[in-house]
């Protein structure tokens, strides 16, 4: 394996395994204040039992997050050092805020976390609500800096070479980053809220049918409804920003080989590099010049207007941005069928958790979310290729010099992989524990050795 | 500001930003050595008390050093590039560290009660302790030893001298100073979040590594004056001299408070300490940011974008203080029950 291939594979185990703890960050903490919040205004233990309960995950999780991250911001130097020396210089400012919002939420995860007896429970729930404005101010601060990576702006090099920073708050007036971090904040919440569902709709397949199952099926199918039904609005922004500036990407995404007018919208299919055909797919006849421009006629560029040379790898994206928008289609139709079944049986005894099928759906659509969200980014950055900082830096020209990337990433690939296997497992014994007096137990009150005080 | 200045300050930043990660985080560190070295009859109770101490914020206190490297690179790119390609495996090693240490730390909270996964995960927590604050301190001393060459003729270059930088004799022996300075650290904490006879352990600990400390630190300096002249030369500059003569004052009265049990003191001069001798590191190592080749202005980036930051450090601190106080005055404000 050459230095290059090895340094991406390692970044891409990377940004896969923080991503999954990244977007817990941001969207467990919704359903938290959620459960919390109904617990202060109704006083039912079972929404405590809730929010205790998804705390400890979050405290499991963070932490793990909080790890994967600093790995991040290390190896995004040790791997391509050109590259984060040019973005250092002119968005270093922006990981600088994201920095704070990290903090923040850092130093509010202690205190929720360990807080429970110490704070009174509005301090307490206002924590949480801390923790998830936080969150998701990180996310989507580093968003402008992916969305900078894909659209760079703000630098120019003067005559001799030299990097000179021309504007350092033209990345924060960029329209792609509002549509870029709208789209996957979205989907941490969606990621996150169907994940809970699954969870706990194998519980309630499993026997466990209380108000403590109920309650959290709802609230994350409540959320969940929301951002899968909001999401596909914001895919359809970001499209046609991707369309108006990243060319290449979206003939990529949507295996558009040749330029055309009345282009189709390809539904499936494999593209075909040396053929320069889409082969297999259902297409829609004028579907893709509407979607990109709203004008059946429009013209789409296709990959033929890209040199050989500087197109991405056109099957990932592809295959990528398929499932993505496939996944995205059955979380929201689920959602739906839940939410229309709940309402019609709203006045019978029955409720919409009586249907196995529904149920068995929900336990499917478990790690759906999760799945689309390495989907979508998969397209975002393989679909910039062969850029690292597009049309400025070519990702082989960022590449470290340094000895031994390939050792290093077999290292780093054992670690992630012992990480994965124990959060699994930990998970697993978490869930198992259910809702009885374990939930009660804070943090705090865990000894290192594992006992429970009383 | 004019540009030199603005150097200054953004290079002030970081080494603020340093100091706060040693005196917050590398008690952290601290605590999982005296974690792995916890013995006796107490020693459950020990480990009780560390864990205690570090839950609530040890995750705030690893932000530190994000925020170092954001500094670093915001400011200083060309250096950070540099120092990524001269310190690739340290740095990787000790990220690696860095990883197992926080995974082991709650990984252990959330396993079985004292069951093997749990002893597994203790093991794992104390030397990824040892071993991340040994290869920062090595990392940290390469910047001084001379073995990082950087040419700055076109596109930045980077060799290594005749030795690996973070293996020398005196990056060693920086690597166990900070071990054993983290350690000490942590023992004088710990003196004041207990009490009975736990704080007469972490106290008979405390002057164990603070003795090994001051061992160390005269061991770095004796080796800073055969493989680093000009740096053991500068620590006696006008500037950085009386600095610190300063702090090592305030880590003798620290071993004194330690001594006479004034606990709360003890923990104040410990930290001041390190503040003091952080800035007289500094002050003596200035304008290198990598001896000899790189000073803080050639690796120093575009202007607006420091002056951004800088602008930016009011309103950070602005969210950040008021909720940093929040957390150590919940958690830190009496001795937490053993």
């Amino acid at each position: 394996m050459d230095a290059l291939t090895a340094a991406r594979a390692q970044m891409t185990l990377s940004l896969a395994f923080h991503m999954v703890f990244a977007a817990v960050g941001i969207g467990l903490p919704l359903l938290i204040v959620i459960v919390e919040g109904l617990y202060l205004r109704t006083n039912e233990s079972h929404y405590l039992a809730l929010a205790k309960k998804w705390a400890k995950a979050t405290g499991l999780l963070f932490a793990v997050g909080a790890v994967s991250g600093t790995a991040l911001s290390f190896e995004l130097g040790l791997l391509w050092p050109r590259y984060m020396e040019i973005t250092g210089a002119v968005v270093g400012h922006v990981f600088a805020l994201e920095g704070y919002a990290f903090f923040i939420e850092a130093i509010f995860i202690g205190l929720y976390l360990y807080g429970w007896e110490k704070l009174s429970p509005r301090v307490h729930w206002w924590c949480g609500v801390v923790i998830a404005l936080s969150g998701a101010a990180s996310g989507i601060l580093v968003l402008a800096v992916n969305a900078w990576m894909q659209l760079p702006v703000g630098f120019e090099f003067d005559g001799m070479g030299q990097l000179v920073v021309t504007d350092p708050v033209a990345i924060f007036k960029r329209y792609g980053w509002f549509v870029m971090s709208l789209h996957s904040t979205l989907a941490c919440y969606v990621a996150v809220a169907f994940a809970v569902a699954g969870v706990y709709a194998t519980a309630w397949l499993r026997g466990r049918r209380d108000d403590y199952t109920r309650s959290a099926i709802r609230v994350a199918l409540a959320v969940g409804a929301v951002t899968a039904l909001l999401q596909p609005i914001s895919g359809d922004l970001l499209a046609k920003f991707v369309f108006q500036t990243q060319p290449a990407k979206f003939a990529a995404m949507e295996g558009q080989f040749r330029t055309q007018t009345y282009a189709p919208l390809r539904v499936g299919g494999w593209p075909d590099e040396e053929a320069a055909e889409t082969k297999w797919a259902i297409e829609i006849p004028g579907g893709l010049s509407f979607l990109a421009a709203h004008d059946v006629s429009a013209e789409v560029p296709g990959l033929d207007r890209v040199e050989r040379a500087d197109r991405p790898n056109v099957e990932l994206t592809h295959g990528a941005f398929q499932l993505m928008v496939g996944l995205g289609m059955l979380l929201m139709i689920v959602s739906i069928w839940f939410w229309v079944r709940h309402w019609r049986l709203r006045r019978e005894p029955a409720t919409s958790l009586d249907s196995p099928w529904l149920l068995r759906a929900l336990v499917l659509c478990g790690p759906m979310g999760f799945i689309a969200l390495e989907a979508g980014w998969i397209v975002t950055e393989v679909g910039r290729q062969p850029w690292v900082i597009n049309g400025v830096m070519r990702t082989e020209e960022a590449v470290t010099s340094a000895q031994g990337v390939e050792q290093v990433f077999y290292g780093f690939a054992v670690l992630y992989l012992l990480l994965a296997g124990t959060v699994i497992f930990l998970l697993r014994r978490l869930a198992g524990s259910g809702a009885d007096a374990g939930d009660v137990v804070a943090p705090q009150e865990m000894s290192a050795h594992g006992e429970v005080r009383a | 500001m004019n540009e030199a200045l603005l150097v200054y300050v953004a290079a002030a930043v970081a080494l603020a930003g340093l100091i706060l990660y040693v005196v917050l985080g590398g008690a952290d560190f601290g605590g999982g050595v005296l974690d792995l070295f916890a013995r006796g009859p107490r020693k459950h109770e020990q480990r009780d008390a560390i864990a205690n101490a570090m839950g609530p914020v040890w995750e705030a206190n690893h932000v530190w050093l994000i925020f170092v490297l954001v500094v670093l690179f915001t400011c200083f790119p060309r250096g950070y590039r540099a120092l990524s390609v001269a310190l690739f495996l340290p740095f990787h090693l000790a990220l690696v560290g860095i990883m197992l240490r926080g995974a082991a730390f709650v990984f252990r909270g959330y396993s079985r009660a004292g069951g093997r996964h749990a002893s597994l995960w203790s093991v794992v927590f104390g030397i990824a302790s040892v071993i991340s604050p040994f290869l920062l301190g090595a990392a940290f001393a390469a910047l001084t030893g001379g073995n990082i060459r950087v040419g700055l003729e076109g596109d930045l270059q980077v060799h290594l001298g005749k030795d690996e930088p973070w293996l020398t004799r005196y990056a060693m022996g920086c690597g166990m100073l900070a071990v054993s300075a983290c350690t000490y650290l942590a023992a004088v904490y710990l003196t004041g979040e207990t009490d009975g006879e736990l704080r007469e352990i972490f106290r008979r600990r405390a002057i164990f590594a603070g003795t090994t400390t001051a061992i160390l630190a005269a061991e770095v300096l004796f080796l800073a004056h055969q493989q680093a002249k000009w740096f053991a030369d500068q620590l006696l500059n006008r500037n950085s001299a009386p600095v610190i003569i300063t702090g090592l004052a305030f880590f003798a009265a620290s071993a004194w408070a330690v001594f006479t049990r004034r606990y709360r003191l003890s923990r104040l001069f410990a930290a001041t300490e390190i503040a003091l001798l952080l800035i007289g590191w500094g002050l003596a190592h200035q304008p290198y940011l990598i001896y000899p080749d790189l000073t803080l202005f050639d690796a120093a980036g575009p202007p607006q974008t420091i002056r951004f930051l800088l602008w930016s450090l009011p309103v950070g601190a602005a969210m950040l203080i008021p909720s940093l106080v929040l957390l150590f005055r919940v958690f830190k404000s009496q001795p937490a029950a053993p």
